[in-house]
């Protein structure tokens, strides 16, 4: 049961991945790598878990109380906006490229070849 | 490649990596039982040493202080490259401001206009509230951010756009990333000149649980509040000046 | 004074301040302040290159020095190699910005700041000594190149070949994080020196195998080895020839370097015993991909394809001389890369300026146009020749420690790809000259790729610009003086022998002991048998430039059947190269697979 989250991780992993490979428009290829870059969430968040653990917010409890790991939270967080700029920047280039090839499917866009 | 080799290539990678993964995490503690020493020592000074109730903040922009910076560029350089990406189409189809004749409101529905303007207010308080309080509670630059953001996008939806034209005053926008990612970086230097470190924590702590605390925290996060509005403005507006561009295209 | 920080700081708050006025500045004052701050960080990184000779320097971020044995802080970890890398991007930095000085479309300030964030990208993954901050840099350099890439929008295949790179590249970077996520779960700490004491007292399973693995995946793809490759042609081919320079001379040589970091200072004591293993399988991935950068680099019409190519095969012989694990096979990929780095980054300089100039990057359509640039084919061919390792160049120098280094470990068999990598990938660069310089040869096939005519610099065709043709000759003077400054090479072997000590790295960073100085080692001057291997390798250039030059010309049933037999090998090799980006991750996927099957065999 305790390595339920690390499978979620992986199968997240290796479902996006399956849709990259697969598609046929290129907002789902982006949306795709979303999901392969949300195992890496999964995988973090479940690491820096402690069972009984609560926020570490020392706002309204004792110091001493037990937390969970404050640095998978920073490593997430930095892991989301590098995530998201991605996004952005891929999104922009699927723009162009509806624009210089009339379509958003991988298969008719053949300008590079050999 | 014909697709059914790539989906053969594909199969067998995609076997042998989850093969890979589950063995490789096989190796991991029991959920739950993570006993790395960093996190325990980090979670535990960050009250003691900054008085600031958010370890997860003191992790961030202290100890952690420079990745945090280097997230924020990233960030910044997202908007940039949209920008860049984006800019042909800009000025190819650039158009005077019509004048105010032919300003068209954003939503068509009434009611989505005067919710809009009237929710406009409270969600930049609270977006200002949550990237101020950022090492006392969750929250913090990015969050905030990102709801500042939100809140000026309200004011777009509530109200007029002017017809094709463009969509916000620009200037204002990169002006706004530009100060809070070059500015995150120049309080760094205010470590260097003040206590002899890049991002070296320069202002006296003060005390636990008041929002002077945590020592340069706040001004941080206010850096990094400011450029991830920036910067999600202009990426967002970006897109939406190309929905315009289209729209253009088919009126 | 501590100078680390600056490096990359300067370039930041000189990004920052360019897009905060980004209204007010006009392109004159973008170009000029991007270019101080880059030779500002050549400044710096010259100066932390000359200081660490004395031993290595740590510097932690926010004043967080270690606590009890544990590292709290960041730390920039500066060696030998990590400072001399950083100066070389940033010499290239500068060498680009001067390129881009009378550049058509620039859309300053946007493109300066972004030339400014992929510096400091760069500048600060070669100097840091964190994991994580790794990770974080890896991804400032990665964005801003995606954006680059695309740069020239007005083309499909920009478009195309920049979406390639991004997706490829982010899945490359999420095998690392997720790497990274493996060592934090097994060890607790993110410091590189602390991860290799706490991995070398936890057990050594499963989980530290399939760490590295990731880790070494996903810097592959970005350093383009074999299956990780098919994006670099993509994106080197339609990207600004400037910005083309900098990625071929920098950031594929980044991916192995940060392998070699990762393993020495961080799994080497963990998997020390397996180290036979590992050079084995970094060997043959090495040779296999310099074979398959010369054969396809062969086979290009499209000149910048063609060094595109020529740029993966000497990462398949940088990783030839990473994976040899001794500080032989380090200190001959480094003197390789930093020549090569010259070499080709003056390449990409001539071809920028035969592009202005003739207004085609397509072999076919330069042939047509006659002989004529005697000055830039004369550049492109000293180019050509330090591909093929020829005695001034620095690559012979890099080439000889390589093939003594590979001997030593018993794996003298690899000297043949050697010599073949740089025997191909110098007769494809001495063919193209003498197409395009001299008009020889004869109209093939059509070329697979559709040329690029639109002009990228200002000002007329008749005249080559002096801001493109000189940084070009500097460049090309810079890859002979590595060959011919003296002490040169030996200062190289004694900073690969600092570069593959990691018990040392551990006690600077964590313990603050002074690092180990930079021995002087004993002059070095390469054997009898390194001048054979050059001379063969040279005849060997000559009947590969020979053979695509006139080849059609010979008729015989030997040679139509060799063809023949060489078609039936090449044709499903192009094939594969089909650009797209299902097939590109398909054979990501698979390479995974392929790399952590074989580290499991190796390294268990």
């Amino acid at each position: 049961m305790s390595f339920l989250p690390y499978g979620v991780a992986a199968w997240l992993l290796l479902i996006g991945l399956y849709g990259i490979v697969t598609s046929r428009n290129l907002v789902h290829l982006i949306v795709c790598l979303t999901v392969v870059q949300s195992s890496t969430y999964v995988l973090l968040l479940a690491i820096g878990y402690r069972s009984g653990g609560t926020a570490p917010i020392f706002a309204d409890i004792p110091s001493s109380r037990r937390v969970v790991d404050p640095i998978v939270a920073t490593l997430t967080l930095t892991d989301v906006v590098v995530e998201a700029t991605v996004a952005a920047l891929l999104l922009a280039l699927a723009v162009q490229a509806h624009r210089r090839f009339g379509t958003l499917d991988p298969n008719e866009m053949g300008a590079l070849r050999g | 490649m014909s697709s059914r080799v790539r989906y053969a290539v594909f199969g067998t990678g995609a076997l042998g990596l989850a093969v890979l993964l589950v063995w490789g995490l096989a190796g991991l503690p029991d959920l739950g039982d993570f006993a790395g020493r960093y996190g325990h020592v980090l979670a535990h000074s960050a009250v003691p040493q900054r008085k600031a109730t958010s370890s997860i903040s003191v992790t961030t922009f202290d100890y952690r202080g420079i990745d945090t910076l280097i997230e924020e560029f990233i960030l910044f350089t997202a908007a940039v490259g949209v920008m860049v990406l984006l800019r042909v189409q800009r000025a190819e189809e650039e158009v005077p401001a019509e004048p105010e004749a032919v300003r068209r409101p954003t939503a068509r529905s009434a009611s989505l206009r005067s919710l809009g303007a009237a929710l406009v207010g409270p969600i930049l308080v609270l977006g200002i509230y949550i990237v101020v309080h950022g090492h006392l509670t969750p929250g913090g630059g990015f969050q905030g951010g990102v709801i500042l953001m939100t809140a000026l996008f309200l004011i777009y939806l509530a109200g007029s756009h002017m017809n094709l034209g463009r969509l916000r005053p620009l200037g204002a926008m990169e002006a706004s990333e530009g100060v809070g990612a070059a500015g995150f970086a120049v309080i760094g230097l205010g470590g260097v000149v003040l206590a002899g470190s890049y991002l070296e924590n320069f202002i006296a702590p003060g005390q636990v649980g008041y929002l002077v605390s945590g020592g340069d925290l706040p001004l941080l996060n206010i850096a990094v509040g400011l450029e991830v509005m920036g910067a999600l403005l202009v990426v967002l507006g970006e897109f939406l000046d190309q929905r315009l561009l289209m729209k253009k295209g088919q009126a | 004074m501590d100078v680390a920080p600056y490096a990359v700081v300067v370039p930041l708050i000189a990004a920052g301040v360019l897009t905060g006025l980004a209204t007010q500045v006009n392109r004159a004052i973008a170009e000029t302040l991007a270019l101080a701050a880059a030779i500002a960080v050549t400044v710096f990184c010259a100066i932390l290159l000359v200081r660490v000779a004395a031993g290595a320097e740590v510097y932690w971020f926010g004043g967080w020095e270690p606590r009890a044995g544990l590292a709290i802080g960041v730390s920039f970890t500066v060696d030998t190699f990590g400072a001399g890398l950083a100066t070389l991007c940033s010499v290239l930095m500068v060498a680009a910005l001067v390129l881009m000085w009378r550049y058509r479309d620039t859309d300053a300030p946007h493109f300066q700041t972004l030339m400014l964030l992929f510096l400091a990208g760069m500048v600060g993954f070669c100097l840091s000594g964190d994991l994580f901050n790794m990770f974080v840099f890896f991804e400032l350099m990665s964005v801003a190149a995606f954006a680059l890439a695309g740069y020239k929008i007005d083309e499909d295949e920009a478009v195309e070949g920049s979406l390639n790179f991004a997706v490829t590249n982010t899945i490359g970077s999420f095998l690392i994080l997720t790497g990274i996520a493996l060592v934090y779960g097994r060890t607790g700490v993110l410091n590189l020196a602390q991860i290799s004491g706490t991995l070398l007292d936890g057990p050594h399973d499963g989980l530290v195998v399939v760490a590295f693995c990731l880790l070494a995946a996903g810097f592959f793809v970005k350093a383009a080895v074999v299956p990780f490759h098919f994006w670099l042609a993509d994106a080197y081919a339609v990207a600004p020839t400037p910005v083309c320079l900098l990625f071929a001379g920098a950031m594929s040589e980044l991916g192995i370097y940060a392998v070699g970091r990762i393993w020495f200072d961080g799994f080497a004591d963990a998997l020390a015993v397996h180290a036979d293993g590992l050079r084995t399988v970094l060997i043959v991935a090495g040779c296999l991909t310099a074979l398959v950068g010369a054969v396809m680099c062969v086979l290009q019409d499209h000149i910048k394809r063609l060094l595109a190519f020529a740029t993966i095969a000497y990462v398949g012989v940088f990783l030839i001389g990473l994976g040899l694990l001794t500080s032989d096979g380090v200190a001959g990929a480094a003197v390789y890369i930093v020549a090569d780095g010259l070499g080709k980054a003056a390449l990409f300089g001539a071809a920028g300026v035969v592009q202005h100039r003739r207004r085609s990057v397509s072999l076919q359509r330069l042939r047509e146009l006659g002989p004529g640039m005697a000055a830039t084919g004369v550049v492109w061919v000293v180019g050509a020749l330090s591909f093929a390792a020829l005695p001034p160049f620095g690559t012979f120098l890099g080439k000889s420690l390589l093939e003594d280094g590979l001997v030593k470990e018993g794996y003298g068999w690899a000297i043949a790809v050697l010599i073949a990598t740089s025997a191909l990938t110098a007769g494809a660069a001495l063919r193209a000259a003498g197409a395009m310089f001299l008009g020889w040869g004869e109209s093939g096939p059509p070329p697979a790729t559709e040329e690029e005519s639109v002009p990228e610099e200002e000002g007329t065709p008749e005249r080559t610009p002096a801001v493109l043709f000189v940084p070009t000759v500097v460049l090309a003077l810079g890859a002979l003086a590595v060959g011919l400054v003296p002490g040169l090479v030996e200062a190289f072997e004694g900073a690969a022998e600092q570069f593959v000590d990691g018990s040392s790295y551990t006690a600077v960073v964590l313990r603050g002991a002074n690092g180990p100085a930079l021995e002087a080692a004993s002059s070095y001057s390469a054997p009898a048998s390194a001048y054979v291997y050059s001379a063969l390798t040279f005849a060997g250039a000559l009947a590969v430039a020979a053979v695509g030059l006139f080849g059609s010309r010979v008729r015989g049933s030997i040679v139509a059947r060799t063809s023949d037999a060489t078609q039936a090998v090449v044709a499903p090799l192009r094939a594969l190269h089909s650009g797209h980006i299902g097939d590109y991750v398909a054979w990501l996927v698979a390479g995974v697979a392929l790399l952590g099957g074989s580290f499991a065999i190796a390294l268990q």
